[in-house]
């Protein structure tokens, strides 16, 4: 009877807003995205040289945004109506997909556009940024907050690129890793053994991690600019599947740091949650003092997984240069670190959720690209703007139900 | 005099120790473990000396060096101010960079675009302006965080991404970008609205202007307000326990509010002391990371504005002397940046200063353990 | 038969002796009771006992055989089990996981044998009869059967010494007759049992053997069989202790609160209190009694404006209040000693007098037109230090190094040091020495003779009896048995426990 109570109280609420803002989003499409707007849309599914074809997806912009728009009213509509429902999110979920589609639409018209191109792009751009989240799923799951995995992929990228230019690409990443594990064992030091306030820690790291790289490129690499010319990993295709139409090139045809990082989400994935060693960090994150009474090593366990995130960080940073473009500039990692924390938070402090959420920003952030192309009347500077205010909305929006590990930031001290 | 402030500072509870001897002891390993980082990216000793004196010589050495420290750590303790503010409100405000981005633009959009007041309205009306448009940028993080707990840790840096951009759009539209430029700079503000040199009687050289003046009174000001005042005391009380304060009465929706609206306002106050005193017109990245370093000065003051005060002296001396070790060592200024860090590193360590120097901290030692 | 027995057990903390000189000793086959009030120095001897502390001087040996321990695994290993006050479990794990943390049954990579466990830990419970579900979450348990899965782990690494700390604070009478009999029937296979608690009764009826630790000593020790109540408390504490509190009969009044069909949600969105109805009138205490969890705190912070309630009416004084803050309550002239003073009574790094303002340093004589009087509140705080006897160097002393005791006599000298017309004291003793309780309970009993209205909320069964002039039982959010004089103790354990009859 209780729950009864509790659960319908909170889901009317839920649903009706969910329901009100479907509805503005149907208006909204409808004038923005659907009056006026002339011509068709043409997708282009496959490339020139792509051995099996696809036709192009022609869609006629007017009609379908029209029809679009009243989908996302009559849903909103229904929601009021039905007052209730289990599955308001994912009506929310859907009317935002359907949203972009519009967008697109509305975009492409009269022009066409790589849809192809630009899935491609999504899954290359997600790769750091989901790369980062993991960084902070296995931080924060042993409740040490990460805010230095910014700096972390800073000095990856440019352990990446000196090494890289010196010894060739795999030994590059190797001290890219090397390098991240470094900053992560200093992050630990200071948070663990000196118990410094985790977010002063990694602003420190961060700043550290700028300076140094920023000293160096200015110091070394200008005089020195075959330190900083650094082979790029090249795309591995993998047979038979890299050749399937759409599928093929958005998922099939990456570097190694795209299948790097996918394996690394499965292998944490089982790391946390399967195994021995997995339940005494998620103990350690949850409720320390449990764990140590029954014999677990807060403190060391709490070493192994914040160095284990530089780790994982700093391969993420070598993809800024050796998995991407071969040479280090300052500050190149241009916030990435901190959207991978947003990824991290989206995705339930779980590493394959921190993988989907990161695809989402790959998303917003290979839109805002291919999008310059098409001369859309928007400014590009707002399209880049248009990640962050997305994150600032999921943050507003989805806290309450998204739950940290219990002990984060608090240092572990035996009283 | 010592026990009559001791008094006054009702819940610092510091000892002299803690505040004065841990921050230099950090500065002296930051400069040290610089040294070191110098010697290993194969720096000669003579050099290394000859940067070290020019940072000696470029913050203090002159009349000039203390007026370019002074200009240097004025908006740097304007940021820091309601950094250290929001800290002690529980609040971790990154923003301040962005907040000063928009702070001096609006200053910059008063200051060329009205050109019939006398100066002291249009300085002050600029100012104001400036501070105002930083306190409402920042007051989008404390309104996020209050009705909905937003982190404002995140919303925060994305707020500073998202300065950026618009700052980059801003500078390219034909209203504020200079005639006659393809490159993204504003026009320049008009005479009636910068901030005056004061020591231009002795040579126009020297940029120390008003705006140190305005700073050295809002220090006095924020500490008025934070430990003289019932605002104040709601700050504190919600920084160091929300539950007890929320059993006090105390709204934290609306403190969380106010403590970044006034947090802002003293980051966007920085922004247009920068533009009216020092640059005269905006451009891209024109808040020079100040927003960022203020980060640093407000720990190591320990969110008290009279340590702001200090820590900004310090840091604008670094970077004053910083430019002279560039010119004169061929250093980098970046080595400015690493010792930022190390000194953050040693101030919010204080067990590792003290592990490192013990025979000094004797007694606080056997404290610990 | 297993033995365990302490030599000469020191244990200090900077110029803090915890510990001194302990020797206690126990066998298996036997419960041997350790009785002490908060602040004794019980919590230190047990951390030292299961590897947490190492003591500064002394000797640990079990069967004879000396043992030093350098970690919690070392004492496990060793045969130690220790049963928490503050259970040691992880919520969002389930019974197994939190079972078999840190021995973990491992396979392949260090794959989990989940299944495997869940099967030992059912062989386990059956064995002892602690029935639990072994899939379970652990939030999803009642508080009863999450003592039982303590009891499981300490079981699953195969102690022969099992301690038992405070175990009952937190129980139903009835399920403190359960735990008793479960205690009994581990002690019949062979344990040994050392049972730690503050409560006399408890140690009078489940233990073979007493010893009373005062002051970080051990200062005598006693018969179960022969020993009373007052011996065991002027032990204790060291001096006689008055268990039964003087009261002149109440003379109730108007109603001061009134209390109407209330609802109130909880942080979950669970309903926590359900359709309520009591008052309180002048000259009187209405004890709440119930199992922690029972709805208490929402209700508390629903009469002091904490926390919006769903639905009812609350009336001060006759008159409902309308935008019911906590400011506006406390205005009206409600006092409110909050159930946890860490967490919202005091604020640990504010000095003395800043937190003796706390309520109202918006208004004169401490602060006028926004500015702080630091002079007043200096000059008024040394009163309230002295008239509720706050044992603190001087009132720019941070709270944080204040005594539990004197941490919670600044609260209630705060609350009651200014005009009280009601007072709603939760929790009022929790945690904090005997003569500080006698204190408190005296400045209450004084202030219910002056004829305020008091709603005492506390799971201490006994000071409910000891103080209240009527009681109020809550039950999953209902009141679920009102009872207008002092009942008998079982009765109420009975409606604590749900039973309405």
């Amino acid at each position: 009877m209780n729950m009864e109570v509790k659960s319908s109280y909170h889901q009317i609420k839920q649903t009706q807003l969910i329901g009100y803002i479907l509805i503005a989003l149907g208006i909204f499409s409808t004038f923005v995205f659907s009056v006026g707007v002339e011509g068709d849309a043409v997708f282009r599914l496959s490339r020139p040289r792509d051995p099996l074809a696809l036709q192009n997806l022609v869609v006629p912009a007017s009609p379908y945004n029209f029809f679009v728009s009243f989908v996302l009213t009559f849903l909103g509509i229904r929601l009021l109506i039905k007052r209730m429902s289990n599955y308001s999110s994912l009506y929310l979920g859907l009317g935002f997909f359907l949203l972009i589609t519009c967008f697109l639409v509305w975009a492409t018209a009269g022009k066409s556009f790589s849809l192809t191109g630009m899935l491609q792009a999504t899954v290359v751009r997600a790769t750091p940024i989901a790369l980062a989240g993991l960084a902070g799923v296995l931080s924060e799951r042993v409740a040490v907050i990460n805010i230095g995995i910014e700096g972390m992929l800073l000095v990856g990228a440019f352990a990446g690129a000196v090494f890289g230019s010196i010894f060739g690409g795999l030994i590059g990443l190797i001290f890219a890793i090397f390098v991240g594990a470094l900053f992560g064992l200093l992050l630990a030091v200071l948070v663990i053994t000196y118990r410094v306030d985790q977010i002063i820690a990694g602003v420190a790291i961060n700043i550290l991690a700028l300076g140094t790289t920023s000293f160096l490129t200015s110091h070394l690499l200008k005089s020195h600019p075959h330190l900083n010319d650094a082979p790029i990993f090249k795309p591995i295709k993998i047979p038979f599947i890299s050749d399937l139409p759409v599928i093929g090139p958005t998922f099939f045809q990456h570097n190694f740091f795209v299948y790097g990082a996918l394996i690394l989400i499965i292998a944490s994935t089982f790391y946390l949650f399967n195994t021995g060693i997995g339940l005494r960090l998620r103990a350690v994150g949850e409720h320390p003092k449990a764990a140590d009474t029954l014999g677990v090593n807060v403190l060391k366990l709490r070493y192994l997984n914040v160095t284990l995130a530089g780790m994982v960080a700093g391969f993420g940073g070598a993809w800024f240069t050796i998995g991407s473009v071969g040479r280090f500039d300052e500050a190149m990692t241009g916030g990435r670190g901190f959207i991978g924390l947003a990824a991290m938070i989206f995705g339930r402090w779980h590493p394959v959720g921190a993988l989907m959420a990161a695809l989402v920003f790959g998303f917003a952030d290979s839109l805002q690209q291919k999008l310059a192309i098409l001369k859309t009347p928007i400014p590009s500077e707002f399209l880049a703007m248009a990640p962050y205010i997305a994150t600032i909305v999921l943050v507003a929006g989805l806290i309450g139900r998204a739950r940290a590990p219990n002990a984060i930031g608090k240092p572990y001290i035996k009283e | 005099m010592m026990d009559y402030l001791k008094k006054k500072f009702v819940s610092e509870h510091l000892d002299v120790k803690e505040i004065l001897l841990v921050p230099i002891f950090a500065t002296f390993f930051a400069l040290t473990i610089g040294c070191l980082f110098l010697l290993a990216t194969g720096e000669g000793l003579k050099n290394i000396f000859i940067a070290y004196s020019s940072l000696f010589i470029g913050s203090l050495g002159s009349l000039n060096a203390l007026s370019e420290t002074f200009t240097a750590a004025t908006p740097l303790i304007f940021a820091a101010l309601g950094i250290a503010l929001a800290f002690r409100a529980g609040l971790f405000n990154i923003g301040a960079e962005g907040q000063m981005i928009i702070g001096g633009m609006a200053a910059v959009i008063v200051g060329f675009s009205i050109d019939f007041l006398p100066v002291w309205l249009h300085l002050p009306l600029a100012l104001s302006v400036g501070a105002l448009f930083g306190a409402m940028y920042a007051s989008i993080a404390g309104w996020l965080k209050a009705s909905t707990g937003a982190h404002e840790v995140i919303s925060t840096i994305m707020l500073n991404l998202i300065a950026i951009r618009l700052l980059d759009y801003m500078l390219r539209s034909p209203i504020i970008q200079k005639e006659g430029r393809n490159d993204p700079i504003s026009k320049s503000v008009l005479n009636t609205s910068e901030l005056p040199q004061l020591l231009s009687f002795i040579d126009p050289q020297l940029r120390l202007h008003a705006g140190f003046l305005v700073m050295l009174g809002t220090v006095l000001l924020i500490y008025w307000l934070l430990f003289h005042t019932t605002i104040g005391y709601e700050f504190r009380s919600t920084g160091a326990n929300p539950n007890a304060a929320k059993y006090a009465g105390i709204k934290a929706t609306f403190t969380i509010v106010l403590v970044m609206f006034i947090a802002g306002a003293l980051a966007g106050l920085a922004g247009a002391n920068q533009i009216t005193g020092v640059l005269g017109r905006a451009s891209p990245g024109f808040s020079a990371s100040i927003g960022f370093d203020a980060i640093a000065v407000a720990l190591l003051g320990r969110s008290h504005p009279i340590g702001v005060l200090f820590a900004g002296l310090l840091f604008g001396a670094l970077i004053a002397g910083g430019r002279l070790m560039q010119v004169k060592a061929g250093v980098s200024v970046d080595l400015i940046t690493i010792i930022q860090a190390l000194i953050i590193v040693f101030i919010a360590a204080p067990l590792l200063v003290r592990r490192a120097v013990p025979w000094i901290f004797k007694e606080d030692i056997k404290k610990d353990k | 038969m297993v033995s365990i027995e302490l030599k000469n057990i020191s244990k200090s903390f900077g110029p803090v002796t915890a510990n001194k000189d302990i020797n206690i000793f126990a066998k298996g086959g036997e419960i041997l009771g350790l009785l002490g009030e908060n602040g004794a120095g019980k919590t230190t001897l047990m951390n030292v006992l299961s590897g947490l502390y190492r003591p500064d001087s002394g000797t640990i040996s079990i069967n004879n055989e000396e043992k030093t321990f350098d970690s919690p695994r070392d004492a496990i290993s060793a045969g130690i089990g220790m049963v928490h006050q503050h259970f040691m479990l992880v919520p969002i794990f389930s019974v197994t996981e939190n079972v078999i943390l840190g021995n973990e049954e491992t396979g392949f990579a260090n794959f989990l044998k989940l299944s495997e466990s869940e099967r030992k830990v059912k062989e386990i419970s059956e064995k002892y009869s602690l029935f639990v579900d072994p899939k379970e979450k652990i939030e999803r348990l009642p508080v009863g059967s999450q003592q039982r899965v303590e009891i499981i782990k300490v079981l699953f690494r195969s102690a022969e010494v099992l301690i038992f700390d405070e175990p009952t604070a937190v129980l139903t009478p009835q399920e403190v007759a359960e735990l008793f009999n479960i205690m009994n029937s581990l002690k019949a296979t062979g344990k040994a049992i050392i049972f730690i608690t503050h409560k006399l009764h408890e140690v009078l009826e489940v233990c073979d053997r007493i010893s009373i630790l005062r002051a970080g000593e051990i200062v005598g020790e006693a018969d179960p069989k022969v020993a009373s109540n007052k011996e065991l408390a002027n032990m204790m504490v060291g001096r006689p202790v008055n268990l039964s509190l003087e009261r002149r009969s109440s003379k109730p009044g108007k109603i001061l609160l009134d209390v109407k069909n209330l609802s109130v949600l909880s942080e979950k969105l669970d309903l926590a209190v359900s359709d309520i109805s009591f008052d309180v009138k002048e000259g009187e205490i209405v004890g709440v009694a119930g199992v922690q969890g029972n709805g208490q705190t929402e209700l508390v912070e629903a009469l002091t404006g904490l926390r919006s309630s769903l639905s009812g009416k609350i009336s001060y004084f006759g008159q409902m209040v309308p935008n019911m803050n906590p400011r506006k309550i406390h205005q009206i002239g409600v006092r409110h000693i909050p159930e946890d003073r860490q967490k919202s009574g005091i604020i640990g790094n504010f000095s003395v007098g800043e937190n003796l303002i706390l309520n109202n340093y918006y208004a004169a004589p401490y602060s006028k037109h926004l500015k702080m009087d630091w002079d007043v509140v200096s000059i008024e705080s040394q009163k309230i230090i002295k008239n509720f006897d706050i044992r603190t160097p001087s009132n720019d002393t941070l709270a944080q190094n204040l005594s539990g005791g004197n941490q919670q006599k600044l609260v209630v000298g705060r609350e009651m040091s200014s005009h009280v017309d009601f007072l709603i004291a939760s929790q009022p003793t929790r945690g904090i020495d005997v003569g500080s309780i006698e204190y408190i309970h005296e400045q209450l009993i004084k202030s219910r003779n002056a004829g305020n209205g008091i709603l005492l909320v506390s799971t201490e069964l006994e000071e409910i009896l000891a103080l209240s002039d009527r009681i109020i039982v809550l039950f999953r959010g209902r009141i679920i048995k009102e009872f207008e004089s002092n009942p008998a103790p079982e009765q109420i354990g009975l409606a604590m426990a749900g039973h309405s009859i």
